[in-house]
């Protein structure tokens, strides 16, 4: 009780600060800068302080962003240069140390496993889905259960599926879900999660099942966003069912399917808590955001090769980056 | 489009198929771990959560009460009892007497024993044991019994893992670091997104971009140097590394980009009008934000909250690495996944305390639904 | 022959009935106009000859077949949209061969009746382009060009100028009647809430109001000829002054007395049961003058005047009737505010209704 008191304490305290830091901002600006007269005096002040007052809105958000963001983006391209303790440069060497290292490997094949199958299969259902619901009265309340998983942390998703895929050696009854249905189809129950490459599809079923609930939402709406007219103009040219979804409706909404795809892959490449709670890595599971998790703490951490995978996701996301601020400035124009 | 001439009414009838069979198969799984947690921890061991939902038959031993209890009712000697301990609608419907036989009987009947004595179960489970001599020994009788029980419920999982596995603790140290680091960047994000969206200076363009581009860096490249910051920050000044504040301060960094992003979009669709007419009504720029922008973007700051809300509820990473793992600092999703490796095969731990760490997230979900699909919307769909 | 008949067709949205009830035939070649105010269905009734909503009741024929449950595309018809419905993803040379693509026509086939459609229209430069690439004149013809290549039987318009600008319209609307011309077989059906549009392109017009056909025939009997009060007031801008009068003589050549007005004869064949009845009279703007001593309808006070140069509009106000009487006097007439004016009219333009809006036949010249 005390601690959420303290909380509460921090609440209004955080707000009241940021509250008070542009009201007194604005309030010394006005003070200094004074233009509620006519003066030309006045004129000149009211242009000075237009000039600086975008920079008070600005700043905490800038503090922020460079403190957590931008600063740790150059250290950590910094740290991978460096030793364990980040005090002794090093040069390529983890580089090298990186593309030599059996796990780091296995974690580049897995990630482009998971790169290739989660926003595949979530962009699919997703547009599967959001096609099928539309067109049922019930749609909506089918819809928020399938989004529904979105609600829910990794770690949570990891708990319910582990226990899907619970395994007890054979003989005994199985209480997890898939086994029971193995052993009830005349097949002998397995250990699901440790079978090398195999396991790895098992682990992105559980990001499949949270994402395509988000990847529904958005091209639901956009499928929505095709006007009728050109779907009417497709049947009276004689378009029907698979014919309309893939000629007509599908080439019209490409731009929001690559949003989803790329908000998606984003995501997948710094997933880290599924691969963490499942196997944390083993039977040939491990991907980069764990793998380099491990390194930031395995025997009181190297900051180095830490910093180094985290700069080689770093690298994959840069193309999906620079997409965006394209995008963003065609749109601004 | 339903009503399209000539074409046939069959396909629907295989879209409401699939829809269905798709949302059980999405449900499905949740489900489990709710029924599952609502089990008792020694069925749950033995059997599938699908099992509990309807009456199950089982063969069980139970054992009469001791000799102790007899009670002499000429010419007999006679103890009596229920073998179930609450009436839970159970029902016996075969009994037997040796493990050899146990489904010998029907319930309501009366078996001979060898020796003169009788015994006789009733449906419900009460039993009646007579015998023409008294009874010997220390320990009851075993009795063996078919039953059908009906679907049981239990809180007693829940009970456990909030009082004794730290749940309850965990729950409190989430709603401490998620409730203040909900609000506090929703403020900071909708300053800057007003001087982004409506005031003109220079430099603006880029700093736009900037934070479209930083919506996609890794938190992972922020960790490390992160990690090297709090600890020398905490050294120097002599405080410890891992606070509440802390953590506060880094979700309040990592969701600033959307924040920004998002709050942005929506302020600068407001109509500019507005704007300058108060403008040329006295206003300044601090005013309009207070007094206009603040108010009319308030879908857009609860669409913020509940992203940033889930996000903060559901991390695991930022909280394993900027707060320590003593139990005042250990989150929910942190406890989780200590159980996970440490009570592995205890699913009644498992799976109630996964649904007390889902149950705020999803109860948030299902109220706000509609603010979080706006705010995915403006977030994504644009152009 | 009949191209499209439609029996009794009724369509209704749950418990709406939006239509309620239509029999039309119309004949191969013809040009049919349904024009109506918004909400009187006739979106939908074309909608229900295209196949796009299902018939509620009814019988639908084209070229003597019932077409209730064929699809749109088996129909033999093509439909330009209100918003041209062009694919945006393809080029204007597969959205005019789409449908033929689908159909598994043969390359040269495609290729052949697209470039001769293009030809038509002048589209022939724009074949590669895709449609945001394109003004909305353009567009509109590609959305034309697209029909053609169906070569249907029945062509469909829904409302297809609605979304040019006023100049382009009036050059559209004139290609449209060329089009009419060049296929002089094919069966033209068009909505349209302007009556200038329906009045121009239309071999027949069909009124429509709440479901219901109010009147067919050609734009000029609509204008002289109009069945009720309805039509005599849709048809023609500005529309029909009515008010209401005492039919004081029946016969072929009646007597009303419109209110606030004196008596006066008409080219309207009332019978003399009527006599003494109350009815509405009807003459249209343009055929109101100010009267120069002779017989008047109306008497009363000019509340607006309006001078557009060549015609001057006044607003009279008649009697204790609450609707002005508008008169559309030729050139500048001198005339102001708070005057008293006379008006008349010839006994050939006016029009009689009974109480229930039914006109009462005029004299046909």
């Amino acid at each position: 009780m005390q601690q959420l008191l303290g909380a509460l304490v921090a609440i209004v305290l955080g707000v009241g600060a940021c509250a008070l830091y542009y009201f007194a901002a604005n309030t010394i600006l006005d003070l200094i800068f004074p233009f509620r007269d006519a003066s030309p005096r006045a004129v000149r002040n009211q242009k000075i302080s237009s000039v600086i007052r975008p920079w008070l809105f600005l700043g905490p958000a800038l503090l922020v962003l460079g403190v957590y963001l931008v600063y740790p983006v150059f250290d950590s391209i910094r740290l991978s240069f460096y030793d364990r303790s980040g005090e002794e440069f090093v040069g390529l060497s983890n580089y090298v140390w990186a593309f030599g290292d059996t796990s780091f490997r296995s974690s580049i094949f897995n990630n482009l496993l998971w790169l290739i199958v989660v926003p595949a299969l979530s962009t699919g259902f997703g547009l599967l889905i959001a096609y099928l619901t539309d067109r049922i009265w019930w749609g909506n309340i089918a819809k928020s259960l399938i989004f529904m998983p979105m609600a829910i942390s990794f770690i949570g998703a990891s708990v319910i599926w582990k226990f899907i895929y619970d395994y007890r050696s054979e003989g005994s009854t199985q209480i997890g879900l898939l086994n029971a249905i193995v052993e009830g189809l005349g097949f002998a129950p397995e250990a699901w999660i440790t079978i090398p490459f195999w396991n790895n599809f098992f682990l992105m079923i559980i990001l499949v099942w949270i994402q395509t609930g988000f990847a529904m939402v958005i091209l639901s709406a956009a499928l929505r966003g095709v006007p009728d007219e050109t779907i009417e103009a497709a049947i009276i040219d004689g378009a029907r069912g698979w014919q309309l979804f893939f000629y007509i409706m599908i080439p019209q909404i490409w731009g929001t399917i690559a949003v989803v795809w790329t908000t998606i892959t984003i995501l997948v490449l710094k997933v880290f808590d599924i691969v963490l709670a499942m196997t944390n890595g083993q039977w040939d599971t491990q991907v980069l955001a764990n793998l380099m998790f491990d390194w930031m703490f395995r025997g009181g951490g190297d900051f180095g090769r830490g910093a180094t995978i985290a700069v080689v996701i770093m690298i994959a996301v840069i193309p999906i980056m620079i997409w965006n601020i394209r995008r963003m400035n065609a749109e601004e124009r | 489009m339903s009503g399209i001439a000539g074409q046939g009414r069959t396909g629907n009838g295989i879209v409401h198929i699939a829809v269905l069979v798709i949302v059980i198969l999405w449900v499905m799984p949740t489900f489990g771990l709710l029924v599952s947690s609502l089990r008792d921890k020694d069925l749950l061991a033995v059997s599938g959560w699908w099992t509990a939902l309807t009456t199950t038959e089982r063969n069980e031993v139970g054992r009469a009460n001791p000799p102790a209890d007899q009670v002499e009712e000429a010419p007999v000697y006679v103890i009596s009892g229920n073998l179930f301990e609450a009436d839970g609608g159970a029902e016996v419907t075969r009994f037997g007497i040796s493990i050899q036989d146990p489904e010998a009987f029907d319930a309501g009947t009366t078996a001979d024993l060898k020796d003169g004595g009788t015994v006789t179960i009733n449906p419900d489970g009460s039993y009646r044991l007579t015998s023409p001599e008294p009874f010997e020994g220390s320990r009851g009788q075993r009795l063996f019994y078919t039953a059908a029980f009906p679907p049981e419920f239990t809180l007693q999982n829940y009970e456990e893992v909030l009082s004794s596995e730290g749940i309850g603790q965990s729950f409190i140290n989430s709603l401490t670091v998620a409730v203040p680091a909900t609000i506090i960047p929703i403020l900071i994000a909708a300053f800057a997104a007003y001087a982004l969206a409506w005031m003109k200076f220079p430099g603006r363009a880029l700093l736009l971009s900037v934070v479209v581009g930083l919506l996609v860096v890794p938190l992972q490249m922020s960790l490390i140097p992160l990690l090297k910051l709090y600890n020398d920050v905490g050294e120097i000044f002599g405080v410890p590394a891992k606070t509440y504040v802390g953590i506060w301060l880094a979700h309040t960094g990592f969701g600033m980009p959307l924040a920004i992003y998002l709050l942005r979009n929506y302020i600068r669709g407001l109509p500019g009008e507005i704007m300058e007419s108060a403008r040329i009504d006295g206003a300044s720029d601090f005013d309009i934000f207070m007094r206009i922008v603040l108010p009319l973007s308030m879908p857009a700051l609860a669409a913020f909250a509940i992203f940033q809300f889930l996000w903060v509820w559901n991390d695991l990473l930022v909280a394993m690495v900027f707060l320590s793992n003593s139990s005042d600092q250990l989150v929910l999703t942190g406890r989780l996944r200590e159980l996970l490796g440490s009570r592995g095969g205890n699913w009644e731990i498992l799976t109630a305390s996964a649904f007390v760490s889902i149950l705020v997230p999803v109860a948030v979900f299902f109220s706000l639904q509609r603010f979080l699909v706006r705010g995915l919307l403006a977030g994504s769909v644009k152009g | 022959m009949a191209a499209v008949e439609l029996i009794d067709l009724k369509k209704s949205f749950g418990a709406v009935d939006v239509i309620k009830g239509v029999d039309l035939d119309i004949q191969q070649g013809e040009f049919i106009v349904f024009v109506g105010p918004s909400g009187c269905g006739k979106s939908t009734l074309l909608r229900l000859i295209a196949g796009l909503e299902e018939i509620t009741s009814g019988t639908l024929k084209i070229a003597d077949n019932v077409v209730n449950d064929v699809p749109p595309s088996k129909r033999g018809i093509a439909m330009v949209f209100q918003s041209y419905a062009l694919y945006p993803h393809m080029s204007v040379f597969n959205n005019m061969a789409f449908g033929m693509k689908l159909a598994r026509a043969s390359s040269d086939e495609i290729q052949k009746r697209v470039s001769a459609a293009a030809e038509m229209l002048q589209l022939t430069p724009l074949l590669t382009r895709l449609p945001r690439q394109l003004s909305g004149g353009q567009r509109q013809r590609v959305a034309i060009g697209r029909a053609i290549v169906r070569d249907p039987q029945v062509f469909l318009f829904d409302e297809p100028l609605s979304n040019l600008d006023a100049a382009l319209r009036v050059a559209t609307r004139i290609e449209i009647s060329k089009l009419n011309e060049r296929m002089v077989d094919t069966t033209m059906i068009y909505v349209t809430h302007d009556q200038v549009e329906a009045m121009t392109l239309a071999d027949r017009i069909v009124v429509l109001n709440a479901g219901l056909v109010e009147q067919v025939g050609t734009p000029m009997e609509l204008y002289l000829h109009p069945d009720n009060l309805f039509v005599a007031q849709f048809i023609g801008s500005p529309a029909m002054n009515v008010v209401p009068c005492v039919i004081e003589a029946g016969g072929e050549s009646s007597v009303v007395r419109a209110e606030g007005g004196n008596p006066v004869t008409t080219d309207v064949a009332v019978p003399g049961s009527a006599k003494g009845s109350k009815g509405m009279v009807g003459v249209r703007p343009e055929d109101l003058k100010l009267a120069n001593g002779g017989e008047t309808i109306f008497t009363g006070t000019v509340e607006i005047v309006e001078k557009l140069g060549e015609v001057t509009l006044i607003y009279v106000k008649v009697g204790n009737y609450e609707e002005p009487v508008l008169a559309k006097l030729v050139g500048i007439v001198d005339v102001n505010r708070g005057e008293t004016v006379e008006l008349a009219a010839l006994a050939k333009d006016l029009h009689v209704f009974d109480d229930k809006g039914k006109a009462y036949k005029r004299k046909r010249t």
